[in-house]
C-alpha cells in the first residue's frame, strides 16, 4: 500500500467521518438539552435524502401507484427537505418530551426506538425497498491531488459539514438562543429560574438536530445509495462518535470521534477486510470504553445508575 | 427508581420471614409463594390444554415462538428489571445458542441434547469473558456496548462462512433426538419448548423471592448502597448476565433445531430490540411481565401480519412494520411502567380488597 493509496484513502474516511460527525452532533444536541437518547437519530438522514431525491428526480412512489416528477432545483428541495425533517423532529419532541413525561432512560429510549421503526416503516411505504440515488450536485472532473483523486461530491460533502460545524459553533457561541441552549445543558432547573423557556429549548434542539441529521443524509446521497434502511446505521455510528470520545455530552468530541470513526472503517475496509467494515465502529468503541468508562474526553464521576 | 420500592405483597412476607421456629418461617416461605404456585399451575394446565383446542400447526408454532421468546425474556428481565443492566444485544445469545448447537453437532456428532448443553456452556462462558468487563459500564454504555456486540456478531456470521455457513446460514446436521424418539413436528416441539420455558420460570421464580433476588433488586436502587449493605454487585450482575445467556442459549438451541437452519438474519439487531420491548412491555422487573410481554409482542407481529391485509386492501408486510412501532410508542407513553404492571397491581389490589372483606365478615 503506496502513501498516495494511504491519502486515498483518508480522504474517503474524512467524507464518510463528516457525515458521522455531524449526526453524531444531533445526538449530542438532544442528550445535553434533553436528557433524550434519540434513537430516530439515523431515519432522520435517511427521510432527508428520500424527500429530496422525490423533489429533485423523477420518482415512483407508493409502491409506483404514482409518479411524481417535481424537477425541483437542488438548492429549494435541499430547503424544503430539511424543513419537512425538522417538522419530523417536532413531532418526535411532542412524543416523547411533552406525551411521555416519563424519566426513565430505557423508557424514553424505547420510544425513539419505536418512532425509528415508524418512520423505516412509513419511508417503505412511500418509497418501497429500492435503493435512490441522488445526482451531485455540480458537475465536472474531479480534482486529481498528487495520484488521489478528490471528487467534487466529496469537496460538497466535507466543505458543508464543516460550514454547518462552524454555524453552530457561531449559532452556540454568538447568539442569545444558542447560549440559552448551553444554559438549559448546564442545568435546566437554573435556566428555567433566568427565565429561559426550557421547552421552548428543548423544541429547538430536536428541530436542529433533524435538520443536522437531514443535511448529512441529503450531502451523503449522491454517493451512496439510499433505501428505507440506510438510517439504521448511519444512526449507529452516529451514536458510537458521540459517545466515544465525548461520552454524548460534548460538541467537539462529537466532531473528532465522527472523523476518527469514518477514517479508522476506511482504513480498517481498504488495508484489512471490507467485511467487518461496520464492526470497527463497535470493536472501537467498546476497546474504548473498557478503558475509559464514560468516554475518553469526560472527566469526573460517572452518570449514577443505569436510570432504568 | 421508582420502580424498586414497588413490592408486591409475596415480596413483603417473603421479607419478614423471621418467627421464632424454623419450621415455622420455613412454612410462611412456602406460604408466600401461593400466588405465584397458583399462577404456575395455572399457566401448566392451560399450556397442556391449548394443543387440545388448537389443532392448527400455524397456531401451534406461533405458541412455540412465544415459548422461545418467553425463555429469552425471563432472563432479560432478570438482567434488566432485577439487575438494572441493559442488554441490547441479547440476540448474541440466542444466537450463540442456535449456531453452538449447529456447529457442535456438525464438528463433534454428539446427540443433540449434549450439543444444546455444550451450547449452553459455551454461551455462558462467553458471557462471563463478556460480562467481567462490560458490567462496569452504566447506563446507556452498557445498552450501546451489548448493541456493537450484537453488529459484531452477526458480521462474524456472515463472514466465518467456513464456520457459520455464512449469509445462506447453517443447516442443523441431523433431528432433535431423545434415544430413538425423534421430535419432528411443530406440537413435540410445543411441548419441548414449554416445558423448557416452565422449568426455567420456576427457577427464576425462586431466584427473585430469594436473598439473591432481594440483592438484586437492592442493586436496581442503588447499586453504591447494596454494596454498602455486603452485596458483591460486580459478581451478582455477571452471574445473572450468564444466566440470562445460558437461558438464551437454550432457546436458540431449540429454535435451531425446530426451524431446521438458522442464519444471521435471525439474530438482528432488531430481534435484540424486540425482546427488550417485550420486557418493557411487561414492566421491567416482573417474570410474568416478561411472559406477558412476550406472547403480546409475538403475538401483535402475527395479528398485525394477518390481519392488516384485511383490513387494508393491498396492505403487506409494509405496514405491519408502522403499526407495530406506533403501538409500540402508544403502549410506552400511556403506560410507561408496562402494562402487564398495571394489570397485575389491579389484580393484587382487588385480591386484598376481597381479604380485607372477607376478615370484615
Amino acid at each position: 500500500m503506496t502513501p498516495d493509496q494511504i491519502f486515498q484513502l483518508l480522504i474517503a474516511g474524512v467524507t464518510i467521518g463528516s457525515i458521522y460527525a455531524l449526526i453524531a452532533l444531533g445526538f449530542v444536541v438532544i442528550h445535553n438539552v434533553t436528557g433524550v437518547i434519540n434513537l430516530a437519530q439515523g431515519e432522520f438522514a435517511m427521510l432527508g435524502a428520500l424527500l429530496a431525491i422525490t423533489f429533485t428526480s423523477e420518482t415512483a412512489l407508493f409502491n409506483r401507484a404514482f409518479t411524481v416528477n417535481l424537477n425541483l432545483p437542488l438548492l429549494l428541495a435541499i430547503v424544503l427537505a430539511t424543513l419537512l425533517v425538522m417538522g419530523v423532529g417536532a413531532l418526535v419532541y411532542v412524543i416523547v418530551i411533552r406525551l411521555s413525561r416519563t424519566d426513565s432512560v430505557i423508557v424514553q429510549i424505547i420510544i425513539t426506538i419505536g418512532i425509528a421503526i415508524a418512520l423505516r416503516g412509513v419511508a417503505l411505504i412511500v418509497w418501497g425497498t429500492d435503493p435512490y440515488r441522488l445526482p451531485s450536485f455540480s458537475e465536472g472532473p474531479p480534482l486529481q491531488i498528487g495520484t488521489a483523486v478528490l471528487t467534487r461530491q466529496d469537496i460538497w460533502v466535507i466543505g458543508s459539514a464543516f460550514a454547518l460545524m462552524l454555524l453552530l459553533y457561531l449559532f452556540f457561541q454568538r447568539t442569545m438562543i444558542g447560549k440559552s441552549l448551553r444554559a438549559c445543558s448546564v442545568n435546566r432547573t437554573a435556566a428555567r429560574l433566568m427565565g429561559i423557556n426550557v421547552s421552548h429549548m428543548m423544541l429547538l434542539a430536536f428541530v436542529l438536530s433533524a435538520g443536522l441529521g437531514a443535511l448529512a443524509g441529503i450531502v451523503i446521497a449522491p454517493k451512496t445509495f439510499m433505501g428505507y434502511e440506510a438510517g439504521t446505521y448511519l444512526g449507529l455510528k452516529g451514536f458510537v462518535a458521540a459517545i466515544v470520545i465525548g461520552g454524548l455530552s460534548d460538541e467537539r468530541g462529537a466532531i473528532v470521534g465522527g472523523l476518527m470513526l469514518g477514517i479508522l472503517e476506511i482504513l480498517a475496509a481498504g488495508l484489512i477486510s471490507s467485511g467487518y467494515k461496520d464492526a470497527i465502529a463497535f470493536i472501537v468503541l467498546i476497546a474504548v470504553l473498557l478503558v475509559q468508562t464514560t468516554g475518553i474526553l469526560r472527566r469526573g464521576t460517572p452518570s449514577q445508575g443505569a436510570g432504568v | 427508581m421508582k420502580k424498586a420500592t414497588r413490592s408486591t405483597p409475596q415480596e413483603q412476607t417473603s421479607l419478614a420471614v423471621s418467627s421464632p421456629a424454623r419450621w415455622c418461617g420455613y412454612w410462611r416461605g412456602i406460604r408466600s409463594q401461593y400466588p405465584n404456585l397458583a399462577a404456575f399451575v395455572l399457566l401448566a394446565g392451560m399450556l397442556a390444554l391449548l394443543p387440545v383446542i388448537l389443532r392448527n400447526n400455524y397456531q401451534i408454532s406461533v405458541l412455540n415462538f412465544i415459548g422461545l421468546n418467553t425463555i429469552v425474556t425471563v432472563g432479560l428481565a432478570l438482567l434488566m428489571g432485577y439487575a438494572g443492566q441493559v442488554s441490547l444485544g441479547q440476540a448474541v445469545f440466542y444466537g450463540l445458542g442456535g449456531y453452538g448447537a449447529g456447529i457442535i453437532a456438525q464438528r463433534t456428532g454428539i446427540p443433540p441434547f449434549a450439543a444444546i448443553l455444550g451450547a449452553a456452556v459455551v454461551t455462558g462462558l462467553i458471557a462471563l469473558l463478556i460480562g467481567i468487563p462490560l458490567l462496569r459500564l452504566r447506563g446507556h454504555y452498557l445498552a450501546v456496548a451489548t448493541l456493537g456486540l450484537n453488529v459484531i456478531f452477526l458480521l462474524i456470521a456472515t463472514n466465518e462462512t467456513d464456520l457459520t455457513g455464512g449469509p445462506n446460514g447453517l443447516a442443523m446436521p441431523g433431528d432433535l433426538s431423545l434415544g430413538t424418539f425423534i421430535f419432528d413436528t411443530d406440537l413435540e416441539f410445543y411441548v419441548l419448548i414449554w416445558l423448557a420455558a416452565l422449568a426455567i420460570l420456576a427457577l427464576s421464580l425462586n431466584i427473585v423471592n430469594s436473598r439473591i433476588g432481594r440483592a438484586l433488586r437492592a442493586i436496581h436502587s442503588s447499586e453504591i448502597a447494596a454494596e454498602t449493605l455486603g452485596v458483591n454487585t460486580a459478581h451478582l450482575k455477571v452471574q445473572v448476565l450468564v444466566l440470562s445467556a445460558v437461558y438464551a442459549s437454550v432457546a436458540g438451541s431449540l429454535y435451531a433445531y425446530w426451524i431446521g437452519i438458522v442464519s444471521p438474519s435471525d439474530f438482528s439487531i432488531s430481534f435484540s430490540i424486540e425482546l427488550v420491548v417485550m420486557v418493557a412491555i411487561g414492566g421491567l422487573a416482573s417474570i410474568w411481565g416478561a411472559i406477558f410481554g412476550a406472547a403480546v409482542v409475538t403475538l401483535l407481529t402475527e395479528f398485525l401480519r394477518n390481519l392488516l391485509p384485511q383490513l387494508l386492501s393491498g396492505a403487506s408486510g409494509e405496514h405491519q412494520i408502522v403499526a407495530f412501532g406506533v403501538i409500540l410508542v402508544v403502549i410506552m407513553v400511556l403506560m410507561p411502567e408496562g402494562v402487564a404492571d398495571k394489570f397485575f397491581i389491579r389484580a393484587t389490589g382487588s385480591l386484598k380488597r376481597i381479604r380485607a372483606w372477607r376478615k370484615r365478615q
